[in-house]
C-alpha cells in the first residue's frame, strides 16, 4: 500500500533499533532504572502492540501507555447519562463503534441496543446529521467523544445543522482536551516519566505550541509522533537523543501531517461552538480542571445535555480498579489487582480494558504476556 | 413442435402475485404454488419431486461412498441479501457444502428451509432459489427436501435460510484439530478477509466504495485435491466468522500446541488491507467464505501447496505459519515490522475504532 508500507519497512526498523540500543548505552539514568517514555495517545498504544514494537526495544526502555484513549477515560456516570438519552423512545442515538462497549453502572450502549434502544453506529457526525434529515420525526443525538482530533468534525456538524435549520439534531458532548491532562499527569507526585511521545492527530489540529510548557517548566522532552511503526520508533529515538544531549524540546516527527501552527479553520470552528468546562471527570484520573468542553449557550439547542434532562450522576470508579496508577505509569497493567481476573475485555471493570486502545486491553489481547511472566518470575524470586 | 404432456406428473402450480404474503405460508394452494413455482422449478430433482415430508436416501449407495456420514447444519441471515460476489442463496449452499468438505466428506444432499418476511418479491425469491440451484449444481450436490415459512413484517429481516447437509467420508480420511503436531505447517488457499470486507462495504453504512467481492465458493473440489496431494493432512477448517485468527486459536487449544504465523506470508488483498486500515479493523478476524486453512505435516506441505496453487480456487495459496511446541493454546504473529505479537480470540464483534 503506497504511503503506508514505506513506514513499516523492517530493514529501516532494524537500523533504528540498533541506534536506539547505542543511545541507551550512552544514557546514564538507564544504568539505574528503566527510561520511562509515555505515549499519550491511544492510537500509539494500538500501533505499539499491533506491530510488537515493545519487544523490539531494549529492556532499559519502558513504554508507559497514557490517558489518550477517549473511550477509556469516559467515567461511568457519563455513560449512564448517555444511556438515559439513548433509551428515550423518540431518540436515535448515534455513536462511533468502540464507544458502544464502554460499561456504565447498569449496562453498555451495546446492551441498551439489545434491550430495544435505537442505537446506531456511525463513522462520522455528518452521518448522524444525514439521519436527522431523513427522520424529521425523531431526535438524533450524536455521542460527541474524543480529544481535539474529533472535536472539529462535531463542531462543523453543529454549524451545518445551524445553517440548514435542522432542529432534531443534538450532540451529547464529552469532548476532552489533552493539555490539562498532560499537566495533571506531570503534577502527579509519584511520576518518573523521562519523556513523551506527543499525540499526532490532536497536534494536527492544535499544532505544537501548546506543549511548550512541558519542555520549559517541567523539563521533559516531547516528540509529536505519527502512527506508523517507523514513526513511533523514530520518535522514541528522537526522545532518547534529547535525553542524551540533555535537551528538553518539543520536536515534531510527524511534520508530514502536523503543521506547527495547527489547523486554523478547525480551531475556529471549535472556538465558535465550544467553551471550556471548569472541570471534567476522567475515569481513573478523577476530576481535572479545564479538561473538557461544553457547547456555548448560543448552541444550546444542539446540546443534548440541555435538551434532555440527564441525571448527571457521579459514580465513583470501582475501588478495586487501579486504572489511575496504570494511566500515570506508576504500575504496569498486569500489576493491577484485578487484571485478567475480575477485569477482562469480556467483562471490563476498568476503562483501560474496554477499547483496543486501552493499555490493559492491549496487554491482555496483544501480549506483553512475556513481560508479564518475566515480572512474575522476578517477584517470586524476590519473595 | 409437439410438447410432450407430462400426464403422469402432478401439474405444477404458478404464483400470480408479485409479492409473498402470509397466504404463501398457510399450507394451502398458495403455498403449494409458491413451492412449485419457485423452489421445485429451481431445484428440480427426482428425490425432491414427490414433495413428501422427507427425502428417502439409499443407504447402500451412501455406504459405497464412505464409512461415515457427515451431517451439518447452518443458518444464513446475511445483510445485505445480495452482495458483490454472491447472495444469500449461494452463501447458504457454499456454507454447508464447505462445512462438509472440510471434514473430508463428499457433499451429497442438502435440505433448504426458508423463512420469508411477508412483502418480499416473488421474483427476488426466484432469483435466490436459482442461485442456490446453480451453486448446488457446481458443488455436485442435490437439494432434496425443504420447508417454507412466511412471517409477519419485521418478524425477520426479509429472508433467513437454513441448510442442512449430508456427506460421506472415505474410510482412509481422518481429520481433527487435535492431530496438529509441532513442526506441521499452516496453509491457506488464498487471499484472506474478502467476504467480511465485501459484506461490510456492501452495507453502505460507511460511504466507502470498494471493488472487493466476496470469495464465496464451494470448496469440496479443492479439499479433494489437497487430500490427494497430502493424504497425511491433519486438519482442515473454513475460516468463516472470526476469521483465520479464531481458527488458529481453536487448533492451538485443541492440540495443546503453539502456532506462529508470519505476517509477510499472510496473503491479503491490497483493497482489503486499505479497507481495514481506514476502519481500524484487523483482516485476520474478517470472515471468509471460500477459504480453507489446513494443517499439513512439513514433509507433505510443498506438494499440498503446489496442488492448491494449481487449483482454480487456490492460485494465491500460501504457507502462513508453523505449529510449535511452545506454550499450549498460544498463537503469535511475526509482524511485517519485525516485532512479535499475540493473536488472541476475538471477544465480541470487531468494532471500528474512533480515531
Amino acid at each position: 500500500m503506497k504511503y503506508v508500507d514505506e513506514y513499516r519497512d523492517r530493514s529501516k526498523a532494524q537500523i533504528l533499533v540498533k541506534d536506539i540500543e547505542r543511545l541507551v548505552r550512552e544514557i546514564k539514568i538507564a544504568e539505574r532504572r528503566p527510561i520511562q517514555i509515555m505515549e499519550v495517545c491511544g492510537g500509539h498504544t494500538h500501533s505499539i502492540f499491533r506491530y510488537g514494537i515493545e519487544g523490539m526495544l531494549p529492556k532499559a526502555i519502558e513504554l508507559v501507555h497514557g490517558p489518550g484513549c477517549p473511550v477509556c477515560v469516559l467515567p461511568m456516570g457519563r455513560v449512564d447519562d448517555c444511556l438515559a438519552i439513548a433509551e428515550r423512545p423518540e431518540v436515535i442515538f448515534t455513536t462511533f463503534g468502540d464507544a458502544m462497549r464502554v460499561p456504565g453502572s447498569r449496562k453498555s450502549l451495546l446492551q441498551a441496543k439489545a434491550d430495544g434502544a435505537d442505537v446506531r453506529m456511525v463513522y462520522s457526525p455528518m452521518d448522524a446529521l444525514a439521519l436527522a434529515r431523513k427522520n424529521p420525526g425523531r431526535e438524533i443525538v450524536f455521542f460527541g467523544i474524543g480529544f481535539e482530533t474529533t472535536m472539529p468534525s462535531t463542531a462543523l456538524t453543529v454549524l451545518a445543522a445551524e445553517r440548514e435549520g435542522i432542529g432534531n439534531f443534538s450532540v451529547f458532548c464529552n469532548h476532552i482536551t489533552i493539555v490539562p491532562t498532560i499537566k495533571a499527569i506531570l503534577d502527579s507526585p509519584d511520576l518518573h516519566l523521562d519523556g513523551f511521545l506527543g499525540p499526532g492527530h490532536v497536534s494536527m489540529v492544535i499544532g505544537t505550541a501548546p506543549y511548550e510548557f512541558i519542555a520549559r517548566f517541567y523539563k521533559k522532552p516531547m516528540v509529536v509522533a505519527g502512527f506508523e511503526p517507523l514513526d513511533i520508533l523514530q520518535s522514541i529515538w528522537m526522545v532518547l537523543r534529547q535525553i542524551k544531549d540533555n535537551r528538553c524540546e518539543i520536536e515534531n516527527q510527524y511534520a508530514r501531517i502536523v503543521p506547527e501552527a495547527g489547523n486554523s479553520p478547525a480551531l475556529q470552528a471549535v472556538g465558535r461552538v465550544y467553551e471550556l468546562r471548569e472541570f471534567f471527570e476522567w475515569r481513573g484520573l478523577g476530576s481535572i480542571d479545564h479538561s473538557g468542553v461544553r457547547m456555548r449557550a448560543e448552541y444550546a439547542r444542539f446540546d443534548a445535555e440541555r435538551k434532555f434532562a440527564v441525571p448527571n450522576v457521579r459514580i465513583a470508579d470501582p475501588k478495586s480498579c487501579q486504572c489511575g496508577e496504570v494511566l500515570k505509569g506508576v504500575i504496569k497493567p498486569w500489576q493491577c489487582k484485578v487484571f485478567g481476573g475480575a477485569c477482562t475485555p469480556e467483562t471490563p471493570l476498568g476503562a483501560l480494558m474496554v477499547s483496543s486502545e486501552g493499555a490493559c486491553s492491549a496487554y491482555y489481547q496483544y501480549g506483553g504476556v512475556k513481560r508479564q511472566r518475566d515480572e512474575v518470575t522476578i517477584e517470586a524470586g524476590a519473595a | 413442435m409437439n410438447v410432450v404432456p407430462l400426464i403422469h406428473r402432478r401439474p405444477r402450480g404458478k404464483v400470480h402475485v408479485p409479492t409473498v404474503t402470509l397466504a404463501h405460508g398457510g399450507g394451502g394452494k398458495a403455498m403449494k404454488d409458491l413451492i412449485d413455482d419457485v423452489f421445485l422449478e429451481a431445484f428440480d430433482n427426482p428425490l425432491l419431486a414427490p414433495l413428501d415430508d422427507q427425502a428417502r436416501l439409499d443407504l447402500a449407495a451412501l455406504g459405497r461412498r464412505g464409512d461415515r456420514l457427515a451431517f451439518t447444519t447452518d443458518s444464513f441471515v446475511v445483510d445485505p441479501l445480495v452482495f458483490p460476489g454472491g447472495d444469500i442463496g449461494k452463501l447458504a449452499v457454499c456454507g454447508t457444502v464447505n462445512d462438509l468438505a472440510v471434514g473430508g466428506a463428499v457433499p451429497l444432499y442438502l435440505s433448504c428451509a426458508v423463512i420469508i418476511e411477508e412483502g418480499v418479491s416473488v421474483d427476488f425469491l426466484r432469483r435466490i432459489a436459482r442461485s442456490m440451484a446453480a451453486t448446488a449444481r457446481e458443488a455436485g450436490i442435490e437439494i432434496v427436501t425443504g420447508d417454507t415459512k412466511v412471517v409477519n413484517k419485521a418478524a425477520c429481516d426479509k429472508m433467513f435460510i437454513t441448510t442442512t447437509g449430508i456427506g460421506a467420508i472415505r474410510a482412509d480420511i481422518d481429520l481433527g484439530a487435535h492431530r496438529a503436531r509441532p513442526g506441521d505447517l499452516v496453509l491457506v488457499n488464498g487471499l484472506l478477509g474478502d467476504h467480511g470486507a465485501a459484506i461490510l462495504g456492501a452495507r453502505g453504512d460507511m460511504a466507502l466504495e470498494t471493488p472487493i467481492a466476496s470469495d464465496c465458493a464451494p470448496l469440496h473440489g479443492l479439499v479433494a485435491t489437497l487430500l490427494a496431494a497430502a493424504p497425511a493432512t491433519r486438519f482442515i477448517r473454513d475460516p468463516t466468522r472470526g476469521g483465520v485468527a479464531t481458527v488458529l486459536n481453536e487448533i492451538a487449544e485443541a492440540a495443546q500446541v503453539a502456532i506462529e504465523i508470519d505476517e509477510t506470508c499472510t496473503p491479503i488483498r491490497e483493497e482489503v488491507r486499505g479497507f481495514c486500515e481506514i476502519l481500524g479493523l484487523d483482516p485476520l478476524y474478517l470472515a471468509n467464505e471460500g477459504k480453507i486453512l489446513a494443517i499439513v505435516p512439513a514433509e507433505q506441505s510443498q506438494r499440498a501447496l503446489e496442488a492448491m496453487q494449481a487449483h482454480p480456487l487456490g492460485h494465491a495459496a500460501s504457507i502462513i505459519g508453523r505449529v510449535r511446541a511452545g506454550e499450549p493454546g498460544r498463537v503469535t504473529m511475526h509482524t511485517v515490522f519485525g516485532g512479535q505479537r499475540i493473536v488472541d480470540t476475538l471477544v465480541g464483534e470487531q468494532l471500528p475504532r474512533i480515531c
